[in-house]
């Protein structure tokens, strides 16, 4: 059982992993000027909730799973996904708003943020990693 | 010379990649030409002189005294050129181009002595040490250009460059000339002969960007109008010392950068002396005997003048004793400390201003100065005079695209080096001749290098598709509440009234949408016998019936768009809909708009209610007072997504709102915003109840109507390399880094934008920054606007503190305190303002007064700020109380965003005159009228008195405040009334009585509101006018149920500053 968990967590992971790299991808995109800021924003405000979800999912599953380390340590990036999505004021038009996205530097902590997302989705993968392993094993 | 094709703000990849905008200015595809370009004649050049769509309304009246024509580049000219007499030419007197002969060919060029304060660097105008010109230049001698070279080109006769701006006069950059001697060459003490006389010469006052002129034997009448006055009789005697220190600082920028920090660099470079290559023999000038101003700021001199002599700018002021500092005369903005050749060419700083006239040489230094870093741009402000040229090349540096400016460096005369990006590019072959001297060989005499400012028009590659045709569409509310207003009578007759004026040509378009709860559409096509209204009920899926129809030529239809005008105003009086379907009107206007761009008026007198885009009231009259839960921010995005659609296919949303109630600028206003239109707001209009907002509206349609107007156009802004934009203000979208879109500009819209220093400044002494406005005139044709600003850099707080420019600080704070409020709270942007001027304060207590003396030590450049700052808690945008209605406080903070600051700083903290005691000293002569100037007054009731007439200039309003015990004389002379008492209650006009007070008041009235673009509508206050509330509440220095006084605040700041 312990091994399907973490299975699922991997293969979540994975797909969040990938998802941080396409925002680097094109927010670095938007910064070299290659694409225009309307289009970059709509292009990420897609994968805001799905990105949300996706950790969501892995957080509760953890908390279910009784894995505590695991779910304390991805329950401050979860909240903040879920904080910053309630945070959008209503006249923007969601997380990315390409209005605002060139001013203030807000280019720049965006960038920082999906860096910094995908260095703790990299280290919870090679932890699921190692869970996996681990259960499987002891299976 | 082939000029790589590219777009015409960037990298042309970058443009393709923009492409996905399907009409973004920067697709390449189709090229085609303006009517009227000269495609053949490559090297086409033509003043503007007269060019009206250049000019723009005209401020004559202001002008024609002061500028002086044809003292550009006719003095230039071949033939006026005595013989060289290398060295030694003095001839103060002639008024010649060489007077400051202190250079041969081939001997470095001499850094001249430099003005030791700096805060008053103009004051330092001796005669410019320019080169004398060469022999080879006389006539006989200049290589003519080939017919090889040059084919086609006929001589052309010698064209009247000129290149004043209006309203400066005596307002902006006064330089107080002296006669005084030029330095001698190779002499090490270079400025013992400097004096700074005060004699005037009120050509120089204007002298802006005057190659020609120099200081002079002249004698006029000196407005008193310097702030520098103590100083110019002072005789500041610092610079000698400095200068023999320094014997040798003898390089121009322009050959290397200095690599040693500015006190060791006492050897000239090698390139300096032995750069110049061997073909220079054979032209006229070598690199040394370019006449570009040795570049580079006055470090030294300025920290060490300091120590010697406490002139008005380097003082140190204790504002809780001094308390008397306003100016009585306008505030004039500070002169950047650079050398006078270089401040001369400058960029006018109406048009282009620094809040720091010297930048931090690292973001350290910056941070620890507290101060805001950002410049404030007034691009398409309308200008007597502009250079325009025409030329098939327009020369750009190859890596960062920035246009050739004053401020570059010639290396020799084939390659130039960009001041922006220190590139070194080539100059084009055609960029060898000079039309204006017809001579060949003086890429550094052409206009692009001696004009700051200057409009180049376009070649084709410079356009994704033709120039649009001027396309006006104008979309109506014609409910029951709009109807009531009784607007579009007044509205109607103003168009009617202006429908030839509209800027354009045979091309423009028109058209006219009005709505309800649906749709109307009025087709106006050629050949009915009056217009034919569609109505569009089904607004959930708006579609546009017979698009062709629908926006006619305005000169073939025009019968028919003054018969629909005339009826208009009648057709929906027994209208009984209430309902509102703004947002599916917008879409309509859109759609219809799409194809073409162009320019979307929208008048709205209610929430809209129905359909996409309604919005709901949100307005709670109990909460007006906390500044906390207010609404601000927009409630629907609809309005932002539709602004960037029509951003995308340049189309602008001016919106006009004429409400009584609540009706959600902060959403509505968004269409504006970021479409780059501009908001109008006429709170409580009614045609018989509220007849002074009636008349406001006809002033400023008037205005909007007939203005300039630029269509798909898009600002690039760049700078030297190290520092970078972070943040914009204004009304537009910023599209990508450094790319404004504006899909429509007008001459009445103020942009600022916050930089910070990415790279140290270290290996540098100067900084410029360029905005391009590329646009498409009302005419057609594809034309860029170029403002050039350069400005030194320095290493120490001190001089970042004395070149801080107080009224550019204050307007960039608010508008980063509008951001504030918008993001946190109203609370929080107040904080941040207060904290803004604590901060910089401490910061200069601390790290720059080296005796702590009690009291608040402010720098003379920052007098003012805790007053501004106060005048800004008190704005509309930030104040507290009960008495701001949360539309016109948004309304307030759209104009701090959107205003050029002149009129932002007007509005913030109004200028008070006495007007009851007029007299003509010190008056202004401008033509044949004499303008009184009475001195501006402190914001505080106690310079008011009950025998006198005061009159607030407020920007868009002014007001007179009539005492109840003023002089009878004035009374009858002036307000044309027998007493006090028969002044009517409302009374927006003064007779003109054949008295001399009369002429006097007028004339000062008058010339007032010839200085803005827009009219100010004058009230005349008695004292129980409601109206006083409102003149009252400018009386920023006085206490207020809710705010502190100016002492107050003072103390306030002294204890935090203290702590």
């Amino acid at each position: 059982m312990e091994a399907v968990v973490f299975v699922f967590s991997l293969l979540d992971c994975c797909a969040l992993i990938f998802l941080s790299v396409y925002f680097i991808i094109t927010l670095s995109d938007l910064e070299c000027d290659y694409i225009n800021a309307r289009s970059c924003c709509s292009k990420l405000n897609k994968w805001v909730i799905p990105e949300m979800i996706g950790h969501s999912i892995v957080s509760v599953l953890m908390l279910v799973s009784l894995h505590w380390f695991i779910f304390l340590l991805n329950l401050p990036v979860a909240t903040w996904n879920i904080y910053r999505f309630i945070m959008v004021p209503s006249g923007n038009m969601g997380v990315f708003d390409p209005t605002e996205i060139h001013n203030r530097g807000q280019l720049k902590s965006h960038m920082k943020e999906a860096m910094i997302k995908l260095g703790f989705h990299l280290l919870c993968f090679f932890m699921y990693l190692y869970s996996m392993i681990l259960a499987l094993i002891n299976d | 010379m082939p000029v790589a094709p590219g777009n015409p703000h960037g990298n042309p990849e970058a443009a393709q990649r923009q492409g996905a905008l399907p009409s973004t200015p920067l697709r390449r595809e189709v090229t085609l030409a303006p009517a009227g370009f000269p495609r053949g004649d490559t090297r086409h050049f033509r003043p503007a002189v007269g060019a009206s769509d250049v000019a723009g309304p005209v401020h004559s009246a202001m002008m024609s005294s002061q500028v002086v024509v044809n003292q550009g580049y006719n003095s230039q000219l071949p033939g006026s050129y005595p013989p060289l007499t290398p060295a030694k030419t003095l001839n103060p007197g002639s008024g010649h181009y060489y007077s400051g002969g202190s250079q041969g060919p081939g001997q470095t060029l001499h850094r001249p002595p430099v003005a030791a304060n700096p805060a008053v660097p103009s004051l330092h105008s001796g005669p410019v040490p320019r080169m004398p010109a060469p022999a080879s230049q006389s006539p006989a001698a200049t290589p003519r250009p080939s017919g090889g070279f040059l084919p086609g080109a006929s001589p052309l006769p010698p064209v009247t460059w000129q290149h004043s701006y209006p309203s400066m006069g005596s307002q902006v950059n006064h330089y107080p000339p002296a006669p005084s001697q030029p330095p001698v060459p190779g002499s090490t003490n270079l400025s013992t002969n400097h004096q700074y006389v005060s004699s005037g010469d009120p050509l120089l006052q204007n002298s802006y960007g005057k190659s020609g002129i120099t200081s002079n034997t002249n004698s006029g009448s000196l407005m008193a109008h310097s702030n520098y006055d103590e100083i110019e009789g002072g005789g500041f005697l610092a610079t000698p010392q400095l200068a023999t220190k320094n014997p040798q600082i003898s390089r121009s920028v322009g050959y290397t950068y200095p690599s040693l920090p500015p006190g060791y660099q006492n050897v000239p470079p090698p390139s300096s002396a032995t750069g110049m290559p061997p073909s220079s023999l054979n032209y006229p000038s070598g690199p040394q005997a370019f006449p570009q101003a040795p570049l580079g700021a006055n470090h030294l001199t300025a920290s060490m003048g300091g120590l010697s002599l406490h002139p008005e700018g380097l003082r140190v002021v204790n504002l809780l004793q001094e308390r008397k500092m306003l100016p009585s005369t306008p505030l004039q903005p500070p002169v950047p400390n650079l050398h006078e050749d270089i401040q001369k060419l400058n960029c006018n700083p109406e048009l282009f201003r620094c809040t720091l006239t010297s930048i931090p040489q690292t973001q350290a230094l910056l941070n620890k100065a507290k101060l805001p870093l950002g410049l404030l741009l007034h691009p398409f402000k309308d200008l007597v005079q502009l250079p325009v040229v025409t030329s098939s090349t327009i020369v750009r540096c190859r890596s960062c695209r920035t246009y050739i400016n004053p401020f570059v460096s010639f290396l020799d005369q084939r390659r130039w080096k960009c001041n922006l990006c220190y590139r070194v590019n080539d100059v084009p072959e055609e960029f060898m001749y000079n039309p204006l001297t017809r001579v060949y060989g003086e890429p550094h005499r052409r206009p692009e290098v001696q004009n700051a400012t200057i409009e180049f028009m376009a070649p084709s590659e410079y356009m994704l598709r033709p120039p649009q045709p001027p396309v006006y569409l104008f979309v109506f509310d014609v409910s029951h509440n709009a109807v009531e207003t009784g607007y579009l009578n007044s509205v109607c007759q103003s168009l009617l009234d202006n429908l030839d004026l509209l800027p354009g040509n045979t091309r423009t378009k028109i058209g006219f949408v009005t709505f309800d709860s649906t749709i109307h559409f009025y087709s106006l096509q050629e050949g009915l016998s009056q217009p034919q209204m569609l109505v569009i009920s089904d607004i959930d899926d708006v579609f546009i019936p017979m698009p062709e129809n629908l926006l006619v030529n305005l000169n073939e239809s025009k019968e028919l768009v003054q018969g629909l005008l005339k009826t208009l105003p009648q057709m929906f009086t027994k209208s009984l809909e209430t309902q509102s379907a703004l947002g599916p009107a917008l879409q309509a206007a859109f759609k219809l708009m799409a194809p073409t761009g162009g320019r979307i008026s929208v008048f709205q007198t209610q929430l809209p209610t129905l359909g996409v885009g309604a919005l709901k009231p949100r307005e709670e009259p109990n909460q007006r007072s906390s500044a906390k839960e207010i609404h601000l921010t927009p409630s629907t995005d609809f309005y932002k997504k539709l602004a960037l659609d029509c951003s995308g296919q340049q189309v602008a949303v001016d919106l006009f709102l004429l409400s009584g109630q609540y009706s959600d600028l902060a959403s509505l206003g968004c269409i504006s915003r970021y479409s780059a239109g501009s908001v109008y707001y006429y709170p409580s209009y009614h045609h018989q109840q509220n007849p002074v907002q009636v008349q406001k509206l006809q002033k400023e349609l008037q205005r909007y109507l007939t203005r300039k107007i630029g269509f798909e156009a898009v600002m690039r802004i760049r700078c030297t390399k190290g520092l970078s934009i972070h943040t914009f203000h204004g009304n537009f979208f910023v599209r990508s880094t450094d790319l404004l879109s504006l899909p429509n500009v007008n001459p009445d819209a103020g942009y600022a934008v916050q930089m910070s220093v990415e790279e140290s400044l270290t290996d540098t002494q100067l900084v410029s920054f360029q905005s391009a406005l590329l646009y498409t005139s009302s005419k057609g044709e594809r034309r860029i606007r170029v403002h050039t600003l350069c400005l030194p850099v320095v290493s120490t707080l001190n001089e970042v503190f004395l070149g801080a420019d107080v009224q550019a600080i204050s307007g960039l704070l608010a508008n980063m305190a509008v951001d504030r409020s918008v993001t946190a709270s109203l609370s929080d942007a107040r904080d941040a303002l207060v904290n803004a001027v604590i901060d910089s304060l401490s910061a200069y207590r601390s790290s720059v007064l080296s005796n702590q003396q009690p009291g608040l030590m402010v720098p003379f450049s920052l007098r003012l700020f805790p007053l501004f700052v106060l005048a800004l808690l008190k704005q509309k945008s930030f104040q507290t109380g009960t008495n701001a209605r949360l539309d016109e406080r948004i309304f307030a903070m759209c104009q701090v965003k959107n205003q050029p600051l002149v009129y932002l700083m007007l509005t913030t903290h109004p200028s008070l005159y006495r007007v009851d005691n007029l007299s003509d000293e010190g008056a202004l002569s401008i033509s044949d009228r004499t303008v009184p100037q009475p001195p501006i007054l402190q914001l505080s009731v106690e310079n008011l008195s009950r025998d006198g007439a005061f009159l607030m200039d407020a920007g868009s309003i002014l007001m007179l405040w009539v005492g109840k015990n003023c002089a009878q004389n004035f009374l009858s002379q002036v307000l044309g009334v027998q007493n006090y008492a028969s002044i009517p209650p409302i009374m927006t006009d003064l007779p003109e009585l054949d008295t001399p007070e009369s002429a006097r008041t007028l004339a000062f009235i008058s010339w007032l509101r010839e200085q803005r673009p827009f009219f100010p509508v004058l009230y005349i206050l008695r004292d129980e006018s409601p109206m006083k509330a409102n003149f009252l509440q400018h009386m920023v220095e006085d206490r207020t149920e809710s705010a502190l006084s100016y002492y107050e605040f003072l103390l306030h700041i002294q204890q935090q500053v203290n702590k």
